[in-house]
């Protein structure tokens, strides 16, 4: 089902990042990676919020593009994201929020396919049906979208619903421009097609703690370890994400090998509860830099020193 | 008695092993779910395609003894006349069940049982699916939970009891406007999570390959039985299939075994002995037109489901294939009267088989389905589906290109449907409805 295109790519293994800023993240220590859906629950809040990550101790930002089917995420940030496209949130927006948004982190987008094969950057989907199906034209589909996100400042993309066997479009359109390209490992991928995704990932492989969509959970997998285990031979960041929420989490995980941790409910947990108890932006803001900090501290504390063994 | 199926002449349609047709299709899921489709594909060849372990054989005895096929094809006599051409109804209708629906569901359970799974899910939108899994899932004595948008739940109460009664759990989807595209994306998460002991049973002809070519193959048998049952009638094969199209599974049931036949044998081409080329059998899918084929952007909304006829390429639920969408490419809400072809996408082999002008699409809008709902229940004495009613919304609008033989796929009974109906027809002026006076108030 791979379109015979086991071509000789590169091996990224490695971990030659296309990007260098995200390969710097990942560079000085365990990496804090926290998402956020942009535009949830408005623009003006939540660009207050990334800063408030950053300043919490974010080395990378995953910004969520909203897409109105998001099979991959729980309850938690579908309901940010009804609410971030209750707010107006398009595309356009998106990229003009990741060029002011004052941070100096570099910054994934998260999104869904349909949002990338559709994009064109004269406004007009009737000029990508136009201009052939498969999005090579310049002006629509992955090649736009990611030169639109290059241009804004975007350093690498995460798409969960685009398997390693339908990317070869949007892998092109990434190298072009120097961005990376994440994918997710899941506890399921093993074998053949854990060695390709390998071949084909670029900045830090995500590696997904458990089976399931995205959400909180208070015990952190086993699977996790497992899945570190699988993939200790390579040398390409990884960080994990699905279900951290906390400091010792954090913590833990890094220290079981991994390169960097990625939270995304824990924090739209908090922006939820600031909606629905009226908080002010400011002060839904201190929360998130505060949980922010707790999860970056956690995950310091993990890093393994390189005299002991410990577990 | 599978190989009959696989040798017939006309068996030769779009198999898609690599799960494309042309540039639609594909497996567009989260990687967690990339094994489980592997293994899937896999349990497809070997059984569906191979007959392994007499699987087929088994599928087939089951349809026959649990389901009650070979469903008859029914001379329409008085819609016949009406259209002045020879009108066929393969009663679907009369599947146990009441759908088309338990041809896949029943092949799917049976293969998860083969493939050693131990839970089926699923999502149904009229109900029907949901119902025709719970069915299986109890005949074959598996454990089922049904996932089911809330405002579908309070459109098909008596389907869900049906589902319950048959032992499985309904878990409502509140999501979006709560309809079929809510709970294919919520099943889609379960599954995620539970995919190494679960079986996904898809309800129609979408989602990731292998689901549009297996859930196909499974319902072709409405298509092998056509034509067995249109020559055994007529002497010839039909002039033309006419189905309704929501995803399209009733759809390609009907279409699959004619797609590459070249008509020859079709009845007006024998009756009229010239040689002059008669051309393929016509296939016409009717989507549901809603109240407007028109699109309101700003509140993303499609009053209509119609992607085959007025949407665009693009990825949704694993697959590539038309869609109704925003020019951003958000996924719109859809309408119609009939919540088993409300849905913003189709199956990509049908919307393939559109681009190559194989199948023509037509679409049919809430009032004249509804017309066509009575026009049945009142001359022929078969209350069909909401979803049905629209392929006779079809016969009516385009009455005058009708001629030959022509076969109606009555993909369902409207039994289900009977209290959207009352509600329905007293909140619009419908012509050939019964006096409704004695309803005002309910039932
Ligand atoms: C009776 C009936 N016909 C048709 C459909 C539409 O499905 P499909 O387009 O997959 O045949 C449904 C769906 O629930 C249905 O119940």
């Amino acid at each position: 089902m791979t379109e015979g295109g086991q071509s000789a790519e590169t091996r990224r293994s490695d971990g030659a990042a296309a990007n260098s800023e995200i390969a710097a993240a990942f560079a000085d220590g365990p990496a804090f990676v926290p998402y956020l859906a942009v535009g949830d629950p408005s623009y003006e809040a939540s660009k207050a919020y990334v800063e408030a990550l950053a300043r919490g101790g974010a080395d990378v930002i995953e910004l969520g593009l909203p897409f109105s089917e998001p099979i991959a995420e729980g309850s938690t940030i579908q309901g940010a994201i009804v609410r971030a496209l209750e707010g107006g949130m398009t595309p356009e927006l998106f990229f003009e929020f990741v060029e002011a948004v004052d941070v100096d982190v570099p910054l994934v987008c998260m999104t869904y396919y349909n949002l990338i094969y559709q994009y064109s950057n004269d406004g007009d989907s009737e000029a990508r049906r136009a201009s052939g199906a498969n999005g090579t034209a310049a002006n629509t589909g992955p090649a736009a979208f990611v030169a639109r996100a290059a241009d804004a400042g975007i350093s690498g993309l995460v798409v969960p619903d685009l398997p390693a066997e339908e990317a070869d479009p949007l892998r092109a359109a990434c190298d072009e421009h120097g961005l990376d390209l994440v994918f997710i490992v899941a506890p399921t991928t093993e074998g053949d097609r854990l060695e390709s995704m390998m071949e084909r990932v670029s900045g830090y492989v995500y590696v997904q703690a458990r089976l399931g969509t995205t959400g909180a959970k208070s015990d952190v997998s086993d699977q996790t370890d497992r899945s570190l285990q699988r993939l200790s031979g390579w040398d390409v960041p990884k960080a994990v994400g699905f279900g951290i929420s906390s400091g010792e989490q954090a913590e833990r995980i890094v220290a079981s090998g991994a390169d960097g941790i990625i939270v995304g409910s824990a924090l739209v947990d908090i922006v939820a509860d600031g909606v629905d108890n009226d908080w002010s932006t400011a002060e839904t803001a201190t929360k998130l830099e505060a949980k922010a900090s707790e999860l970056a501290d956690g995950a310091n504390r993990g890093r393994p020193t390189p005299t002991t063994g410990e577990e | 008695m599978s190989t009959d199926h696989a040798t017939d002449a006309a068996d030769s349609h779009t198999q898609a092993a690599d799960g494309k047709f042309g540039d639609y299709g594909g497996q567009y899921v989260p990687e967690a779910l990339m094994p489980a489709i592997q293994e899937l594909t896999d349990a497809y060849e070997r059984y569906v395609v191979n007959n392994e372990d007499g699987f087929m054989d088994e599928f087939r005895q089951r349809l026959a003894d649990f389901g009650g096929r070979p469903t008859p094809l029914q001379r329409a006599d008085r819609l016949s006349e009406r259209y002045d051409c020879e009108l066929y109804l393969k009663r679907e209708d009369l599947l146990h069940g009441g759908a088309h629906k338990l041809n896949n569901a029943l092949g799917q359970v049976l293969l998860a049982k083969y493939m050693g799974k131990d839970r089926i899910i699923a999502e149904t939108g009229a109900g029907q699916h949901g119902t025709a899994t719970a069915m299986a899932a109890a005949h074959l004595d598996m454990p089922c939970t049904i996932y089911m948008g809330e405002r579908d739940i309070n459109r098909q109460r008596p389907n869900v009891f049906r589902m319950k009664l048959n032992g499985s759990d309904v878990k409502p989807v509140t999501a979006g406007r709560g309809t079929l595209k809510e709970a294919i994306s919520e099943t889609m998460r379960d599954w995620a999570a539970s995919v190494e002991t679960t079986h996904y049973v898809i309800g129609s002809i979408v989602g990731p390959h292998p689901f549009p070519v297996m859930v196909r193959d499974f319902h072709s048998v409405i298509s092998e039985e056509i034509r067995t049952q249109t020559r055994e009638q007529t002497g010839g094969l039909p002039d033309a299939v006419v189905a309704c199209a929501g995803g399209g599974s009733n759809t390609m049931g009907a279409f699959a075994h004619f797609i590459d036949d070249d008509g020859a044998e079709r009845s007006s081409a024998k009756n009229q002995s010239g040689d002059e080329p008669r051309g393929r059998v016509d296939l016409v899918a009717v989507e549901a037109g809603g109240s407007s084929l028109a699109v309101d952007e700003e509140e993303g909304v499609a009053p209509n489901s119609a992607s085959l006829s007025t949407g665009d390429e693009g990825v949704l639920h694993g697959a590539r294939t038309k869609l109704l969408q925003d020019s951003f490419g958000q996924i719109m809400e859809s309408h119609s009267i009939s919540s088993g072809l409300d849905y913003a996408g189709v199956g990509p082999e049908l919307a393939h088989l559109v681009d190559e002008d194989r199948v023509t699409p037509v679409a049919v809008d809430d009032d004249a389905a509804l017309e066509g709902f009575h026009r049945l229940s009142n001359t022929e004495g078969i209350i069909p589906a909401l979803e049905t009613a629209h392929a006779f919304g079809y016969l009516e609008e385009h009455a005058d290109e009708l001629s030959g033989t022509v076969v109606v796929n009555v993909s369902g009974r409207g039994d289900k449907d009977l209290q959207a109906a009352i509600e329905e027809t007293e909140a619009r002026d419908v012509p050939n409805a019964p006096d409704m006076s004695m309803f005002s108030g309910g039932i």
